[in-house]
């Protein structure tokens, strides 16, 4: 058996070496799983088209940017929340339903242009998340109710709302009954920063808010707040921090940046509402948050890193006809070796001999 | 001579802290031996040792004549080994039936014991329900179905972690004449304690552990009780007292305060009322469940106290939260360290923005400026004698008394003119709570009003010329001590449990 | 309404419910050893597959639920190693192997997507099931039905009736005192664990054997975190997760007679109904008992347990 030794001290060492030892793991795991599965399939070409081709060719590069900018965003609201020990699970819902009411505000103003419809529609997608959050924040500090669950279930209520919009009042006229809103005119849609590519501003919104939130975090009595109420609630309240402003506070700041990213998909990648909006975006960004360890920066580079499985995923489903949800495999997988090689930074593994124990 | 238990040079080393360093001692059959040291002298892990939940590095133990070396306390128990321990082994949720079940290895639920046990608690004079859910019951009701569990094991050996660190005086009488009976119908008892005329009182042995070492092994009635404070902590304490009390006028009064508990465990306040005066130093005694909790709860400010019930230089200050409560010098210090007054993970310098009164330039306009919080945080840690390495360290690194030495300097830095403390020195070596206690008086002589919450009946004794007595939720008026006081503060501790 | 299709209703909300009996009970007995885990979901949907491919390559029903059985307990030993003994956050964790369960059952599954399997049928009893209502309604069920109602009643009997049953609810209680008077911690958590996967597994193959005869990589479509509701709901009593169960079966199978009956409702609004009914149900029980803490939730739950000796 095994037993882990608390060490004096965090190691600092193992603080950088375990996430390249986890991605080491997951890397050699995951090769042998496919060896196993993929027999008619050379493991090392998928390999190829998973990890490497999306990193030599700029067009791969340019759409690399353009996932992870949503994941960003979303990892950075969701970290606050996970610092202040709140659960929200369902970024995905808040995500699609600020692409819905951000939407709407665009299909609203259908006609008209101006320099102030995208801010307006950006306040209308925050406003959305912010309120589907606050459902939860709602229920959870007036009825003490697990926001985990609460989140999860209006994810499912959000998809299947957005499916009713899009069959129904959003739909576009013109569109042969497909269930897919009308198209939004340039006024309404994110500056390209990269010509000829997808890429929008929404990646530099993204970058800066993760600027901000480290600020906040450094420098602020609310990002102490925070990290204080998640770490010890009642220290919280010794401190004279209100628990549930504080609930409230990561709700909606969640809610509102992952309904920001929702419209940034519609105005920027999408250009229309479409079924396609849910990508699974809130989820994987909760592997993110993870995986940077709730820190702001860090979640750029693991949001680069979670964005490369999202495209060499779609490379091997295009190129071998394999299913994308390998890259779920990879995400899991790459979580459960983090928080086991994260063991590594608070405890010291010593093997020793089983004792004898009645069960 | 054949010893019921011998040990013989054991060590145990966690990394590289020895916390038993080459221990001997040998416990004689119906002997009550003691074993005495402070915080960490390493009785804890020596008995543990015995109890089969550690395995030493090195040294043997013989158990009646016979080599003993238990890999778990299911074998200690096989060979009549009992534990009650000082906290951490009775089940809240199951009743005292159940708990008392899953302490007995031979025993299925099937089997009808109550009878048993009701046999046993008239036997010892055990007064105690098996029907009732632990969570119910009073700290002293805890620590009878402990002991009934061990007994129901016919024990040979019964080890006693801290038995009366939470009891009131006359269970502590019903302890020992309990203790005295089992003794001599055949049962060795191991008694570790750090109150030293209890162990006087009651045991005819005593092994002394300082640092993880033995210092000696003695009969306690051939010493008195500072000659075995001095073997137990190494060094003379300065002694106590406050030379010149020069009471003010009234800074801070709890009128007419009541509580209903949310928790279904939690206690009611009835009625509470108490004065302070400009630096005096007034003590609530009692047991703990009392009330402490929920009374401390509204003193700080985490839960909201009714109108006009609590008033501070003349101001309601019950609907403040702690923050706007410390703008007005008003300080707190909570009972528990870790996870209340201090995060657990967080380093000192970050624990000291917990309490921050604007005057203290920690933050402005909610921004952090970290370099006057470290000046803060270097300021307490010189001031107060805290050992640790840097103002970075993990509040979950340092000792007892090292945190609870940081937290009071923390408050006492911002010279607040009154000071809410509970159980200033709980779980604290007698190093730190000397210091602490002194730090308090030289607080009081400059004019500061203090009221300490405490179990610790000689901390409040020795500090306070002011007591009252919390019960089953309701404060006694200030006992007069001139008259027999410390009888009735026995008798109004105990007060709750007759009811 | 006639008589058959009420005795259809009640069949189908009956066998809407099962799935939700395995899950929610496999994760009330972890619960009540103090383990959080919020993998159901993946694991539900890796057994769905794993019955669903044994059927297809052996015909046999028994294989298909076996092998739904273990691998729920394979993917939930990760779980179990990883808070267990490395001692991992449990709500990251679990969180994890639901991705995880859904990528691999996905990735695994590509090939069957296609495919066809012969559902499990129901059993028949001479003279008792053709016995006029009460037959179809008690004695007309596939053989997993019945299993479901009798393990609800096995972890009742384990929990209350059994020594370690006792065990793991004071484990779930307070794990330090447990430790200290000698009880294994991990080694009833790991247990229990696997039990909570080896039930999620069944409960996923129910889906795929049972209700449909195809595989598909949504088809447990948060049925794995409804489990985690109703474990809430039943306040950690056993026989309440039936009645949650059956209040969730009901749902679902209401909303499909009213999509059937023609209700002029977009099928999606109803649809949205079992997932809104689990927040007006959270929200209705804490209404109802506000004032008081639970008590019957363990206290240990989510806790990381390290002994120090």
């Amino acid at each position: 058996m095994i037993r882990l030794i608390p060490r004096t001290q965090p190691s600092k060492a193992m603080i950088f070496l375990s996430p390249l030892l986890a991605l080491t793991l997951t890397a050699v795991t995951a090769f042998f799983i496919f060896a196993f599965i993929l027999t008619d399939i050379e493991v090392s070409s998928v390999f190829y088209t998973l990890f490497v081709e999306p990193l030599i060719d700029t067009y791969y590069i340019s759409e690399l940017l353009v996932k992870a900018a949503p994941l960003i965003m979303i990892a950075l609201g969701l970290s606050i929340g996970f610092r202040a020990g709140v659960w929200n699970i369902g970024a995905e819902g808040q995500y699609v339903i600020g692409g819905i009411t951000g939407g709407a505000v665009g299909l609203y103003f259908y006609n008209v242009e101006g320099f102030w419809l995208i801010p307006l529609m950006s306040l209308a997608a925050i406003l959305g998340g912010m309120f589907y959050a606050g459902i939860a924040a709602f229920l959870k500090t007036k009825y003490q109710v697990n926001e985990i669950l609460v989140t999860l279930m209006l994810t499912y209520v959000a998809v299947l709302f957005l499916s009713a919009m899009l069959q129904g009042p959003m739909r576009n006229p013109s569109g042969f009954n497909f269930p897919e809103s009308r198209p939004f005119h340039d006024s309404a849609l994110l500056p390209i920063i990269w010509q000829g590519t997808r890429l929008n501003i929404g990646l530099i919104i993204a970058v800066i808010l993760s600027f901000v939130t480290w600020f906040g975090i450094k420098r602020h009595l609310s990002g102490l707040q925070i990290k204080i109420t998640g770490s010890a609630p009642r220290a919280a309240k010794f401190a004279g921090f209100d628990d549930k402003k504080t609930i409230w506070f990561a709700l909606l700041i969640s809610g509102g940046v992952a309904g920001l990213a929702g419209l940034f998909e519609v105005i920027g990648p999408a250009g229309q509402i479409t079924p396609g909006l849910p990508q699974f975006y809130g989820f994987t960004a909760i592997i993110v948050a993870f995986l940077s360890r709730l820190h702001p920066i860090a979640i750029i580079f693991s949001s680069l890193l979670i964005a490369l499985t999202y495209i060499g995923g779609e490379n091997v489903q295009i190129y071998f006809n394999l299913p994308s949800s390998i890259t779920n495999i990879f995400q899991g997988m790459l979580l459960f070796y983090f928080l086991a090689c994260d063991v590594l930074i608070q405890y010291k593994i010593v093997f020793f001999k089983t004792i004898r124990q009645k069960l | 001579m054949k010893y019921q238990l011998e040990i013989q040079n054991i060590t145990k080393s966690y990394g590289d802290l020895k916390a038993n360093d080459d221990i001997s001692l040998s416990i004689k059959p119906a002997s009550i031996h003691a074993l005495l040291g402070e915080n960490g002298a390493g009785k804890s892990t020596l008995v543990k040792v015995i109890y089969g939940s550690l395995q030493a590095d090195s040294g043997q133990m013989q158990w009646c004549g016979e080599g003993y070396s238990p890999k778990s306390p299911f074998e200690a128990r096989e060979q009549g080994i009992a534990m009650v321990f000082q906290h951490f082994s009775l089940f809240e949720s199951l009743t005292v039936a159940e708990n008392i079940i899953l302490g007995l290895d031979d025993i299925g639920l099937d089997t009808d014991f109550t009878e048993q046990i009701i046999k046993y608690s008239k036997q010892y004079g055990l007064d105690i329900n098996p029907q009732q859910v632990v969570g119910d019951l009073s700290v002293g009701a805890r620590q009878r179905v402990e002991i009934i569990r061990c007994l129901m094991q016919n024990p040979k050996l019964l080890i006693m972690d801290e038995p009366t660190s939470v009891l009131t005086p006359q269970e502590v009488t019903d302890l020992f004449i309990t203790l005295r009976k089992l003794a001599e119908d055949g049962c060795a008892i191991l008694y570790i304690s750090h109150k030293l005329e209890e162990v006087r009182q009651l045991c005819s042995e005593a092994t002394i552990l300082r640092g993880g070492q033995l210092v000696q092994n003695c009969n306690p009635q051939d010493h008195n009780k500072q000659e075995l404070a001095e073997m137990m902590i190494g060094k003379k304490l300065v002694q106590l007292a406050r030379s010149n009390i020069t009471t003010g006028q009234d800074i801070f009064s709890i009128n007419n305060l009541s509580r209903k508990s949310e928790d279904m465990f939690g206690v009611d306040l009835h009625d509470i009322s108490l004065t302070i005066k400009q630096g005096s130093i007034v003590g609530i005694a009692g047991v703990a469940g009392n009330g402490q909790d929920e009374l401390m709860e509204l003193l700080i400010g985490e839960v909201e106290a009714p109108a006009d019930s609590l008033i501070f230089k003349g101001e309601d200050v019950g609907r403040l939260n702690p923050h706007q409560r410390r703008q007005l010098s008003m300080f707190f210090i909570p009972e528990e360290r870790l996870g209340h007054g201090a995060v657990p993970d967080m380093g000192l310098h970050e624990n000291m923005l917990l309490s921050r009164p604007q005057k203290s330039e920690m933050t402005n306009y909610g921004v952090i400026n970290w370099q006057n919080v470290e000046k803060l945080t270097q300021q307490v840690i010189d001031d107060f004698k805290v050992q640790t390495q840097s103002s970075k360290m993990l509040a979950k690194s340092l000792s007892g008394g090292n945190l609870q030495k940081f937290m009071v300097g923390r408050e006492l830095i911002q010279n607040p003119e009154l000071l809410i403390v509970s159980q200033p020195t709980w779980g604290v070596d007698a190093g730190s709570e000397n210091n602490i206690h002194q730090s308090l008086i030289a607080l009081a002589d400059q004019g500061s009003a203090i009221l300490i919450i405490s179990q610790d009946l000689d901390e409040i004794l020795t500090l306070c010329e002011q007591v009252h007595v919390l019960s089953e939720g309701s404060l006694s008026a200030a006992v007069d001590m001139e008259d027999n006081g410390l009888e009735k503060i026995s008798n109004l501790m105990v007060g709750s449990e007759k009811q | 309404m006639n008589e058959g299709l009420i005795i259809a209703i009640i069949i189908g909300i009956s066998i809407a419910s099962v799935p939700l009996i395995f899950a929610a009970i496999g994760e009330l007995l972890v619960e009540r050893s103090g383990v959080l885990n919020l993998g159901v979901e993946g694991m539900m949907i890796v057994g769905a597959l794993a019955g669903f491919v044994i059927e297809f390559h052996t015909g046999s029903s028994f294989l298909a639920v076996l092998a739904a059985l273990l691998a729920g307990m394979a993917i939930a030993s990760i779980f179990a190693f990883l808070t267990q003994i490395l001692l991992t956050n449990q709500v990251a964790t679990g969180l994890a192997l639901t991705l995880f369960g859904l990528g691999i059952a996905a990735f695994i599954g590509r090939g069957y997507s296609e495919e066809n399997i012969q559902l499990i049928s129901a059993i028949h009893i001479p003279l008792l099931s053709d016995f006029p209502i009460v037959g179809p309604l008690l004695f007309s069920y596939n053989p997993l039905v019945y299993l479901a109602f009798f393990m609800v009643f096995l972890v009742w009997w384990f929990l209350f009736k059994t020594k370690q049953g006792l065990t793991l609810r004071a484990i779930g209680d307070n794990h330090d005192a447990a430790h200290a008077i000698g009880h294994n911690v991990i080694r009833y958590r790991v247990l229990a664990i696997l039990f909570g996967g080896a039930m999620a597994g069944i409960g996923g193959a129910f889906l795929s054997l049972v209700q449909v005869p195809i595989w598909g990589e949504d088809m447990t479509a948060g049925r794995g975190w409804i489990a985690i509701g109703l474990v809430v709901f039943s306040s950690w009593q056993p026989f309440k997760v039936i009645l949650g169960a059956l209040i969730f079966g009901g749902i679902t199978i209401l909303q499909l007679h009213a999509q059937g009956f023609d209700v002029r409702i977009s099928a999606q609004y109803l649809s949205m109904l079992p997932y809104l009914a689990t927040i007006v149900i959270l929200v209705s029980l804490r209404m109802r008992d506000k004032n008081k803490t639970n008590r019957t939730m363990p206290n240990c739950l989510g806790r990381i347990f390290h002994s120090t000796s």
